[in-house]
């Protein structure tokens, strides 16, 4: 099996690098998390609530950000509704 | 002009007290008056790694609390002539520890001329370590080249760039460097474990240096010497260089692959 896993096994992907990928998305989500304003979650809460009055939502779908473009304060809200 | 400088991780057992240990002996051979201060309230264990844990008589929190002074306090290293040590409590708890109170001993130090005043701070982001990076001009953070010693030095940077005294005045930042410890380059070569590249990308930290993973390390602390002091090991010779390219100097970086080991080795061992 071994000499079969080394032929076979190169494209198996080394753990290091797959150590660097997790971190790299890890990161990038707590960094933003760290800059946005602490009200955030409860108002994705309470926008949501307010959506799953009118439609059928997975609540995993609803990205909410503020982000900074030119100077102001963008808050964007990302929704993929049912079909 | 005297220099705060934080050793911190957020993460433990990565190697900040050791660290600390051997960061201000190896500043104070280079003739620098320097104070390290254990900020680890309640778990105290600088004194036991430099190897003065039998002279500890009166601590950083009788200080802060005014049952002792600081001339009492400090602990003279019995190797190096210009370092001290301030040991941390192991009786009293965390909430020892002031802001007011830790300032006016920082304060005083600089007035008694000391060059640097080494803050050991504990793992964990709760008070003890935020109170140990609050005051500082530098910060040293330590990192084990591993998924959650990264996560975690992420996290106490977010912390130092937002919390600190020159973050809430909005002075110039901490400035940061970067020292990777129990670095294995055997097992960075065989794709196991994340290189130095890697830990920088993740974390744009200014780099110092890697300390190798090395039994030196356990010796020394068995020992009670700071590793920098057991010449002729890699790690003391690892921390003589992360000294000074802390303080400016250029050094090629060393210990970052395998020694490759010639025919007679590979017969013979070691």
């Amino acid at each position: 099996m071994a000499l079969l896993d080394y032929f076979l096994g190169q494209k198996k992907k080394k753990s290091a690098n797959v150590a660097k990928d997790r971190l790299q998305i890890l990161l990038a989500h707590e960094r933003s998390a760290r800059h946005s304003p602490s009200y955030l979650p409860k108002m994705r809460e309470e926008i949501l609530q307010v959506i799953a009055k009118y439609v059928d939502i997975d609540p995993e779908q609803l990205s909410l950000s503020v982000d900074e473009a030119n100077g102001v304060d963008v808050l964007e809200l990302n929704l993929v509704l049912p079909d | 002009m005297s220099k705060v400088v934080v050793v911190t991780s957020g993460k433990g057992g990565v190697g900040k007290t050791t660290t600390s240990a051997s960061i201000s002996t190896g500043l104070a051979l280079k003739g620098y008056k320097v104070a390290v201060i254990d900020f680890d309230v309640g778990l105290r264990n600088l004194d036991l790694i430099m190897g003065c844990e039998r002279r500890v008589v009166y601590d950083f929190v009788n200080v802060v609390q005014g049952e002792a002074s600081l001339k009492q306090a400090l602990i003279k290293d019995k190797r190096v002539p210009s370092l001290f040590i301030l040991a941390a409590s192991q009786t009293r708890d965390k909430d020892a520890l002031t802001k007011e109170g830790v300032g006016k001993v920082i304060e005083d130090l600089k007035a008694d001329g000391f060059d640097y005043i080494v803050c050991d701070s504990p793992a964990g982001i709760e008070k003890g370590a935020q109170l140990a990076l609050y005051f500082a001009d530098e910060a040293i953070i330590v990192t084990n080249p591993e998924v959650s010693s990264v996560r975690d030095s992420d996290r106490i940077l977010g912390i130092l760039q937002a919390k600190s005294k020159r973050a809430e005045e909005g002075e110039d930042p901490i400035v940061e460097h970067l020292v990777i410890t129990r670095y294995n380059p055997a097992r960075v070569e065989a794709g196991e474990m994340l290189s130095v590249d890697d830990v920088i990308d993740l974390l744009s930290v200014p780099f110092l240096g890697v300390i190798p993973e090395s039994e030196q390390v356990l010796n020394a602390s068995n020992s009670g010497l700071p590793v920098i002091l057991e010449t002729e090991s890699d790690a003391a010779e690892a921390y003589e260089d992360v000294v000074a390219r802390f303080l400016g100097e250029e050094r090629e970086q060393r210990f970052l692959t395998e020694e490759k080991k010639g025919l007679f080795k590979k017969l013979f061992g070691r």
